[in-house]
Formats: structure tokens, sequence, C-alpha cells
């Protein structure tokens, strides 16, 4: 499952090699992300946001756990025990800020992750298994976020339950049905917050379990890298470590101080002030929005204010916003074209940026107030979005003449053009 | 030390016609399948409203205070409802909209008990995606047709509360109720 050259363990102490010969864990994270996985050498630092996303899991699984330890998941109390939090518990407001602020950031560097996969090709063969599992733990990690903001039980927490499992409702004839069945009452309440809090507190450790697949599908072939070529021979990689638990390392700091600078000086700014009312059943806020994670696909859902063929607007709007995310697992069928990189990739190139642009615009829709010109502008946002992914890619896949490759990553890298930038081989 | 004296070889290896094991392996397999369904049936109904909250899913309303063009929200299944004494301009504005011409038709007579057109008792949940429209409350704004609006999405409904404008794809809903006497009706 790894290069040939890959080293092999080799225990030092006589304590390890004990231990290597009853149960090889020490050999396992040698081969995982130690000296013995072997890595492209020409990596640039948008490689830093897959350790960075396991690093903002570890903060939120960690302030979590602890988290768990003051609040109370009771309808009656659940607001209280949050303030509780903040007022009287050591410390306790840096714990739930770094836990708030760390959502947001977990998002961020996911985000980035996957702008890298989408850019670089990394979802592509012999790769489709580590893409899909990303996506799961995207989908997880919506889940997980979702019911975590309802946990605090503020107007924003409630009137979101109420908006997204209202979503469910919109399915003909069993809609009503699975929406009561999901809140355990006919509108959030006591049940609601007592299952999302159960769920919320189970979905991150799902999230590791399949993290850990994502790893083991991503070490069959090994890292993509910013060429897209394959790795030939030993020439062409570093070891893990210390090379890239360097780089990773360095990112890591710099990740830490941003995270930081936003928890210490603004840990409201990704909020919502209305969350600090407490949840009100008989009055809405104004504006509900989501958190800012889920305003691209917000603005899918709301894009549609006409009936189509008789189907009513909020069923068409909730079947187009899990479409956009369920379209992305058709994604390596739908990209054909044998060149990962989109260094290489003129054509492409150019439509990704449109892409970027394009959800970006649909993010700023979704935390816009349903009004015009925003509902106009989603519209056409969101029919840009499904026509990147089944009509332009499918067809630039085809008709794109890519650049020339070069023959080797190590070709590249001496000749000072590994797309260690996004764009250095355009005039290659 | 006991051993293996016969092995099946002859009729049942051969592979032609349903072995005793088949029947045995799909037997099995059935049994548990059934099995696993009768546990999980629990674990997934678990889920559903429990019975305190079947509970309190009636409520009575005292309709002595409400005056004519007033309206009051309560609570019905932890969901707001609103009960409106609609008045005499209010009922003809209603009856004056062709129903074939609305989004989701229906008349008011439709929409209230017979002879009690005037009480319009609906739940205040925007069939959109439930927000609670304004209108009930003294001073709220009741949207461009006079009925109630929805801040969220910009859902305007009329005096009937009917769906006119806006995003919801329904009128609002009328719970089952029953007046248990001139001044009192029973929800649910």
């Amino acid at each position: 499952m790894s290069f040939p050259w890959a080293k092999h363990y080799e225990p030092k102490l006589p304590l390890m090699k004990w231990l290597d010969d009853r149960l090889p864990l020490p050999r396992l994270v040698y081969n995982a992300v130690g000296a013995g996985y072997p890595v492209p050498r020409n990596l640039n630092y948008f490689w830093n946001f897959g350790v960075l996303s396991g690093a903002a899991l570890g903060i939120q699984i960690i302030t979590g756990i602890i988290l768990a330890m003051h609040y109370a998941a009771n309808g009656a109390i659940a607001f209280d025990s949050v303030e509780h939090i903040m007022r009287d518990v050591n410390s306790g407001w840096m714990i739930r800020y770094a836990h708030a602020t760390g959502a947001s950031f977990f998002f961020i560097v996911v985000y980035l992750h996957i702008f890298r996969g989408l850019y670089y090709g990394s979802y592509k063969a012999p790769r489709e298994m580590v893409w899909l599992l990303g996506l799961v733990i995207y989908l997880l990690m919506m889940a997980t976020g979702f019911m975590g903001y309802v946990l605090p039980w503020g107007q924003m927490s409630f009137w979101g339950a109420k908006v997204i499992t209202g979503l469910f409702g919109a399915i003909p004839l069993v809609g009503t049905p699975i929406q009561t069945w999901l809140l355990g009452g006919f509108a959030p309440d006591n049940a609601a917050l007592n299952r999302f809090f159960s769920l919320h507190y189970l979905l991150p450790f799902v999230i590791a379990g399949v993290i850990i697949l994502h790893i083991w599908a991503l070490h069959i072939p090994g890292s993509n890298n910013p060429t897209g070529v394959d790795v030939k021979g030993p020439q062409d990689t570093v070891p893990f470590h210390p090379y890239y638990t360097a780089k990773d390392g360095f990112g890591l700091g710099v990740f830490l101080i941003i995270y930081t600078l936003v928890l210490f000086f603004a840990p409201n700014y990704l909020g919502h002030p209305d969350n600090y009312i407490p949840a009100n059943p008989l009055s809405t806020p104004a504006h509900i929005v989501p958190e800012w994670y889920y305003w691209p696909f917000y603005a899918i859902l709301r894009a549609f204010t006409f009936n189509i063929f008789g189907i009513p607007a909020k069923l068409l709007g909730v079947v187009a916003m899990f479409s956009a995310i369920l379209m992305l697992f058709f994604l390596p069928w739908l990209d054909k074209s044998p060149v990962r990189s989109g260094n290489y990739r003129p054509t492409f190139k150019k439509f990704f940026w449109i892409l970027v642009a394009d959800v970006l615009v649909l993010g700023w829709c979704g935390g816009a107030p349903a009004a015009e010109p925003y509902v106009m502008i989603s519209q056409l946002a969101a029919a840009y979005y499904f026509a990147h992914f089944l009509i332009i890619l499918p067809i630039v896949s085809r008709m794109e003449k890519p650049l020339p490759l070069p023959n080797s990553i190590t070709e590249a890298v001496l000749e000072g053009k590994s797309g260690s930038t996004l764009s250095t081989s355009t005039q290659a | 030390m006991a051993t293996l004296e016969t092995t099946d070889t002859s009729a049942d290896a051969a592979g032609d016609g349903v072995r005793r094991r088949d029947f045995i392996n799909i037997a099995a397999v059935s049994f548990a399948g059934v099995g696993a369904a009768t546990v999980i049936l629990p674990l997934v109904n678990q889920m559903n409203p429990s019975a305190d909250v079947l509970a309190q899913a009636s409520i009575e309303v005292d309709l002595s205070a409400i005056k004519e063009g007033q309206a009051v929200k309560t609570i019905f299944r932890k969901q707001p409802l609103f009960v409106r004494h609609l008045t005499g301009a209010e009922i003809a504005a209603a009856d004056k909209v062709d129903p074939s011409s609305l989004r989701d038709p229906q008349t008011l007579e439709q929409r209230t008990v017979d002879g009690k057109k005037q009480w319009l008792i609906t739940m205040g949940v925007c069939t959109h995606l439930g927000c609670v429209p304004l209108g009930a409350g003294e001073g709220e704004v009741k949207g461009e047709f006079g009925g109630y609006f929805c801040p969220c999405h910009g859902s305007s409904y009329d005096t009937a509360a009917r769906i006119r404008k806006g995003p919801a794809p329904k009128n609002l809903e009328v719970p089952k109720y029953a007046f248990k006497s001139e001044t009192i009706v029973a929800v649910g």
C-alpha cells in the first residue's frame, strides 16, 4: 500500500520492539504519518489543510467534551446553562468561544481543503474513494454543526431548528410525519433538544472514524501533488516525517495565530446576536439566517420562488439544496479529463475561478434578506452552480487542450515549475 | 477423539436442487432479519412524540374576550395558534375573491365553521418554512392583503389567512376544532 522504497519501521528501544512484536501500533503510526509514508516532494501550502482540519476536529472534541460537563440539555435551563458557562464556570467563556469559533474555523479549513482538491484534481482516479469519503465527512460536519447551533436554545437555535426540520416537511405525503418524528413533537422542544445533544456528541467520533478511512484510502495511491503527475520513483518523494510534519507544523502555527486572534478579539463576529435572546416559539426573528458556512446552500434553497410543472417551490428548493451537495459525489465521473492539476488546464482554470466567485456570491445572497435583488442573483448563481458541474465541466474536459505536462515531479521541481503556486505553470 | 466420519459428497454437493443447508441458511437469515426488524421498530418509534407531548395536544379557548377586529395568539401543540374575530369588512374582502384565482383555492366558508364565519382559527405557522406570521398582535403589520404577513420570506395572507403572495405554498393550516358553547372552542 505504499511505494516500494518506503522506509521500514525499525524499533530503536527494546520496549518499542516488544510492543511492536505484540501490537504493531508504532509501525502503523510510522507508516501513516511518520517516515514510512513517502510524499511527493513538491507539495505547496494548500496541502496543509488536511492536517489543519484534523487539528480543528481535535479542538472541537476537546472543548466540546468540556462544555458537555457544564451544559444542561433541557429546554427550560439550556439557555441559562450556557450563560452559566459564560459567567460562572472557570475559563468557561474561553472554552465556549473556542468551541464556537472553532466550528467556523473547522469549516474554513475544510472549505480550503475542498478547494485544493477541486483545483488540483485530487478527486480523480485513483483517488475517487478519498473524495467520496471526504464528502461524507463534510455532510456529517454539516449535520453536527447544525445540531450544535441548536443547543444554546437561543432564538436562532430555535428558529434554525424549525426551518431546517421544516425542509423535511416539504417531502410529499410523508413530510409532516417525518418532521414530527425528527423533532419528537410538533415543534422544536425538549425532545428535539435532547436528541440533538446526543447526536451532536456522537457524530464527531463518527467523523473521526471516517477520517481514518479517508486517510487509509489516500495512502493506497499516495498524495496528489501540484503538478498532478504520478510519482515515478524515489527521487520524486520525501518522507512525511520530518519534511511534512515540519511544513504542517508551521501551517498549524499560522492557523492557531489567526484562530486565537478571532477567538480573543472578535469571538461573536461569526455568530448572530439574536442567539443571545432565549428561544421564543411565539416570536420569529425578523431575519432567520443559518451559520455562514451554510449560506451558499441556503441561497440555493431560497432561489426557488416559483412552481415548475406543478411541483411546489418549497420542494424544489429542498431538492435543489440537497442535490447541490449530492452532485459532488459524481464529480470524479463528470470531469473526464485525464489531466489532474488545474495548472495545466487553461480552460478549466478560468471556469474554476468563475465557480469560486459563484459560490461566494451564493454565500453572500444566503446571508442576505430574502428580497430583491438577492433572490434574482441567487437564482442566476444557483443555475450557474449546477451548469458548471453538469454542463461546463463535462464539455470542457472533452474539448480542452491541456498544456504539456512535465515528465516527472523531479523534472518540474528542478525546472522551477513545480506548481508551488497556483499559476507558475501557465506559461509552460 | 472425534473425527468427521463422512463428508457429504453425494447428492448434496452435486448442486442440483435445493440443498438442506440452503434451506437452513435462508430460514436462519430470514428469522434473524425479522428479529432485527422487530428490535429496530421501538428504536425508531421512540423518536415519535411521547405521551406527555401528545397529552398537551388539545386545548380550549375562551372567545368571550375577543372583540370584533381583534385576534389572540395562544399555544397549541407548542406552536402559535391565531384566533381572529373578523370584522364585516374583512369577511366581505375575503368573500370578494374568486377562489379559483388562488394558489390554494378555498373559500372563507370552507375555512370556518357553519354559522361562525367571523371566527377564523388557524395555526400561526407560515406554510413556507414555519415562521410565525405577523398580524395577530396589536399593532403588527398585516401585509398588503390585510391578514397576516410573514417577515421571514415575505409571504402575505389575506383576511381568510389564504396565501396570496410570496413563497408559501398553502393557506395557513386550520386545525380540527369544535365549538363547545357559544364562547368556548376546543382545538385538537
